[in-house]
């Protein structure tokens, strides 16, 4: 008879025991509500959660909803990262802008800026910019930081030699300082999905007409656990969506990095 | 033995060929320290040293004697605090060397491109279209030794074979002057000697300037014209310069055995011993 191994490169019993456990978790959660355990009023049921999101895309009425907050989250993710990417190099490469901009981006950074939300409502008014603006002002820091870190951990030696090989300030920031600092801005980018995502749902959740977290904030409104859920649950499935299409540029923009063994930027 | 020749380019010689590749003048590094006691730190002082035209010049000294910053110095990446180094009879005021290729001693190849593209890179720097550099570099891959090796990243490589594309990188561009800085001192014992061999005969088909720094002895006076000894630092200096007057063509595993080469050897180590004596006391304090 033939043993099953666990070993982490074992493909298939990783899976399997991943299965397990969200089944596993699911049965619970369904076993705890239906037996009375614990109250379906506060908990929802898993059964009545997967009926909602059923029934959300057989008639469609979460489209117009889901097509908004993925707007908002595409949008305030795009810029996000790009202004992120721009001003990072830019402050990198400038060390007096560098020492001069320091105390305010500490300030700005560690300000908690969900608190902008009312603001951005009030400026950009209660349509999908007022959203992307909180998401931008999000995902903005996480992406700066670790671009200006990739590009100062730029390995001297590798500088040098491309100096000395003629490389112009153009070339260099093409040639060395970009590549250099994509394995951190990919890092950055893995924890950006997930908070312009919070961007859009808070947003909508403080004053919207629609998106996912205007679903989520009307079924609170009269005690719809299982809604609530459901809509995390679509959100949580399409953030996931977006992170493997992260990896999977990641994977080809970094292959010329070795696979194990090396560690570059845990997270920011 | 001889002291160290002083840099003299006569003004009326500029118009003829300039033998001399490389001349320090007085050259002086001071660094400043950091911290708040900070004390300043002078490498190197009154450095006067030539590398001419065609020569294969070899810098050994204790550790941490200024070597690199020699180095640095010649390549133009280090501004010398006071003294002029001229290349080819110019002085370099600013800017880097552009003569000058320059071999690290730590990895200097960028991972993100591949072999092929790492050495292609100083052609494309300078303006040469792509296809036309890859096609030059996959020929110099041929002449490193690494046929069919060129689309790897250097991560898949060896240390060796990144030795060998970092040389080729350098040589690509076709330099007057190479600068090499301890480059082989991270290989194994083989590796290195098949290095040094094909290092010389790389060498030997158009002999440029070679200003090679290193700490060991023996692969100073094999591969080398000429042997320079640097003092013990601080505010190093050289105090002795031998001629190796070995035959060439030479092969590394066989000279070390001549008669010769063991006389030198036992010479310049007399100079070297003394040196490195001074700096194993001065970092014990």
């Amino acid at each position: 008879m033939r043993t099953i191994e666990f070993k982490p490169t074992n493909r298939f019993t990783v899976l399997l025991t991943r299965l397990a456990i969200l089944f596993g978790v699911l049965f619970l959660w369904w076993l705890g509500t239906s037996q009375k355990w614990l109250s379906p009023f506060f908990f929802g049921d898993p059964l009545g959660v997967a009926r909602r999101v059923v029934e959300w895309f057989v008639t469609g009425s979460v489209f117009r909803h889901l097509y908004t907050t993925l707007l908002e989250t595409m949008l305030a993710f795009a810029i996000g990262t790009v202004s992120g990417l721009a001003c990072g190099l830019w402050l990198a490469l400038n060390p007096f802008l560098a020492v001069v901009f320091d105390p305010f981006i500490k300030a700005m950074n560690s300000m908690p800026r969900l608190i902008f939300a009312p603001i951005f409502a009030l400026w950009f008014g209660l349509g999908i910019w007022s959203k992307v603006a909180l998401g931008v002002t999000l995902v903005f820091f996480v992406v700066f930081f670790n671009v200006f870190q990739g590009v100062r951990e730029v390995s001297p030696t590798v500088l040098s030699n491309s100096r000395m090989l003629g490389a112009s300030s153009r070339q260099l920031m093409r040639h060395v300082y970009l590549p250099s600092a994509t394995s951190w801005v990919f890092s950055s980018l893995h924890n950006a999905i997930g908070i312009a995502f919070v961007g859009s749902v808070v947003g909508e959740y403080l004053g919207s007409e629609k998106g996912v977290g205007y679903l989520i904030l009307l079924a609170e409104g009269v005690f719809d656990i299982n809604s609530v859920i459901a809509g995390i649950l679509v959100l949580t499935v399409f953030a996931l969506v977006l992170d493997t299409a992260v990896s999977m540029i990641e994977d080809h923009l970094l292959r010329w990095r070795p696979v194990a063994g090396q560690t570059v930027a845990a997270g920011a | 033995m001889s002291t160290a020749a002083t840099c003299s380019v006569p003004l009326a010689s500029s118009e003829t060929r300039v033998r001399e590749a490389l001349c320090f003048d007085n050259v002086t590094c001071t660094f400043a320290g950091n911290g708040k006691n900070a004390q300043t730190y002078t490498a190197i002082s009154g450095g006067n040293l030539t590398i001419r035209d065609g020569e294969f010049v070899s810098i050994v000294g204790p550790t941490g004697c200024g070597k690199s910053t020699l180095l640095n110095v010649a390549a133009g990446l280090t501004r010398p605090s006071s003294g002029t180094l001229s290349v080819f009879g110019e002085k370099l005021a600013n800017g880097l060397n552009r003569q000058a290729a320059y071999l690290f001693q730590v990895d200097a190849l960028m991972p993100w491109k591949t072999a092929e593209e790492n050495i292609a890179m100083g052609l494309i720097f300078h303006g040469t279209p792509r296809e036309e550099a890859l096609a030059v570099a996959r020929d110099w891959l041929e002449r490193v030794g690494l046929h069919g090796h060129g689309k790897k990243y250097p991560h898949q490589m060896s240390g060796g074979m990144r030795k060998r594309a970092s040389l080729a990188q350098a040589l690509a561009l076709n330099p007057r002057i190479i600068l090499m800085d301890e480059p082989f001192s991270a290989l194994d014992i083989q590796t290195r000697h098949l290095m040094e061999n094909e290092l010389l005969q790389l060498w030997s088909f158009d002999r440029k300037s070679v200003m090679f720094v290193t700490h060991d002895l023996e692969e100073a006076i094999s591969l080398s014209d000429r042997v320079i000894v640097l003092s013990a630092g601080p505010a190093t200096r050289p105090i002795a310069e031998f001629d190796i007057d070995l035959e060439r063509p030479r092969e590394m595993s066989e000279i070390r055995m001549t008669q010769r080469f063991l006389q030198l050897h036992s010479q310049i180590w007399d100079v070297l011993r003394g040196e490195v004596l001074k700096s194993y006391a001065h970092n014990r304090i």
